[in-house]
């Protein structure tokens, strides 16, 4: 039953050819979707195009619609699949760290990724920023270690959270996207009119 | 090697996210976890690290965990999959005429001020998403398609930071006139 130890199972060049190819995926889409534009995910943040929005919550449901899918038809193994480990205050903190970073350079890490391979100078000049980013954070944790680890719930589902079954999480999640695709849609043509995203 | 100017057309945003969606899927099925950015470059500029400052890494533990004695920090998927990233953009971009040397940014600044606040811009991100331990792709998209409590809380909170901030940066992006 999946998922599987890719190393194990194909050896070590075979699985990273495969996440090669994952990536290529995944750049491919993330460009296409104009994600290595900054203004267009930035204007998610004025309400003048919910791209960002749209793509993101589309695809957070279909794939949480298809893993649970194939766990109840016992093709998947959810207790095997890794589960982010819930850290609630480095978590919010880094969260709120990472809007301003998104609104005032354009990009996050993926997306500027995207725009620095079109040679994107603004996204070229992001990725030297993110670098420098990511060494002050290697070099300063460990002044603030105990703040790193805390709030700390280990492997925490929403359905575990708020004790519900999982399709019901997913159907609200579902009903909640809807809601936002069109209040978003409403706002953004009752502040600039017109009628599609840029 | 540089690209003439075409107006840009992307895909749907619903069709691009129903496509994210599946690759997402087939990610965790194959591999038993999501999708992932910032750990790859982090992973990387550990690797540059190791060769500078070998000792500076064997004695900070979080440096050492990826890149300590023997380690090789790049001997890890992320690596791999974040080098696809980059293929992957660069061909989709290829294919429709947007590989262009060029700046974008928004019609009140100049490209040399875009370039300066994408880099301050950057900064926060890269600091963030590794406090975050991930960053859009590794925490919001993967940890939320599990139903991850801590991902959903992290994903409000990147929403919740960009908005508040928005209107106080809105020079950067907005034309002269709209709020």
């Amino acid at each position: 039953m999946a998922p599987w130890e890719l190393g194990t199972e194909l050896g070590e060049v075979a699985s990273w050819i495969v996440y090669l190819m994952i990536g290529f995926a995944f750049g491919f889409i993330l460009e296409s979707a104009g994600f290595g534009d900054s203004r267009r995910l930035a204007a998610q943040f004025y309400w003048r195009d919910l791209t960002v929005l749209k793509v993101m919550f589309t695809a957070i449901l279909v794939a949480a619609v298809l893993i649970f899918w194939s766990t109840a038809l016992g093709w998947l193994d959810y207790d095997e699949v890794w589960v982010n480990p819930t850290y609630v205050w480095p978590g919010i903190l880094g969260g709120l760290i990472m809007g301003a970073g998104f609104i005032v350079g354009g990009f996050c890490p993926g997306t500027s990724l995207v725009g620095a391979a079109t040679l994107k100078l603004d996204a070229i000049w992001f990725v030297a920023g993110t670098a420098v980013g990511i060494l002050g954070f290697g070099e300063s944790v460990s002044l603030f270690n105990d703040f790193w680890h805390s709030g700390s719930l280990g492997r925490l589902t929403l359905q575990d959270w708020f004790n519900l079954p999982t399709g019901v999480v997913i159907l609200g999640l579902a009903s909640i996207g809807v809601l936002l695709f069109w209040v978003g849609d409403n706002v953004r043509r009752w502040i600039y009119g017109g009628s599609g995203d840029e | 090697m540089i690209q003439k100017p075409r107006k840009d057309r992307y895909w749907d945003p619903y069709i691009a996210g129903a496509l994210l969606g599946v690759l997402l899927f087939l990610t965790f099925f194959l591999t038993g976890h999501g999708l992932g950015s910032s750990g790859g470059v982090n992973r990387i500029l550990v690797a540059i690290e190791d060769v500078v400052v070998p000792r500076h890494v064997d004695t900070t533990p979080y440096l050492a965990a990826m890149a300590g004695g023997d380690r090789d920090p790049l001997n890890h998927w992320i690596v791999w999959q974040v080098a696809g990233i980059l293929v992957g953009g660069f061909v989709s971009g290829w294919l429709r005429g947007r590989v262009r040397l060029e700046t974008r940014h928004g019609p009140r600044i100049t490209p040399r001020t875009r370039w300066l606040m994408a880099f301050i811009g950057g900064a926060l991100m890269g600091y963030g998403a590794r406090m975050a331990r991930g960053c859009t792709s590794g925490q919001a998209l993967s940890g939320g398609a599990v139903l991850s409590a801590g991902s959903w809380a992290f994903m409000l909170a990147v929403f919740a930071g960009g908005y508040l901030l928005a209107w106080f940066v809105r020079r950067l992006w907005q034309p002269a006139g709209d709020n």
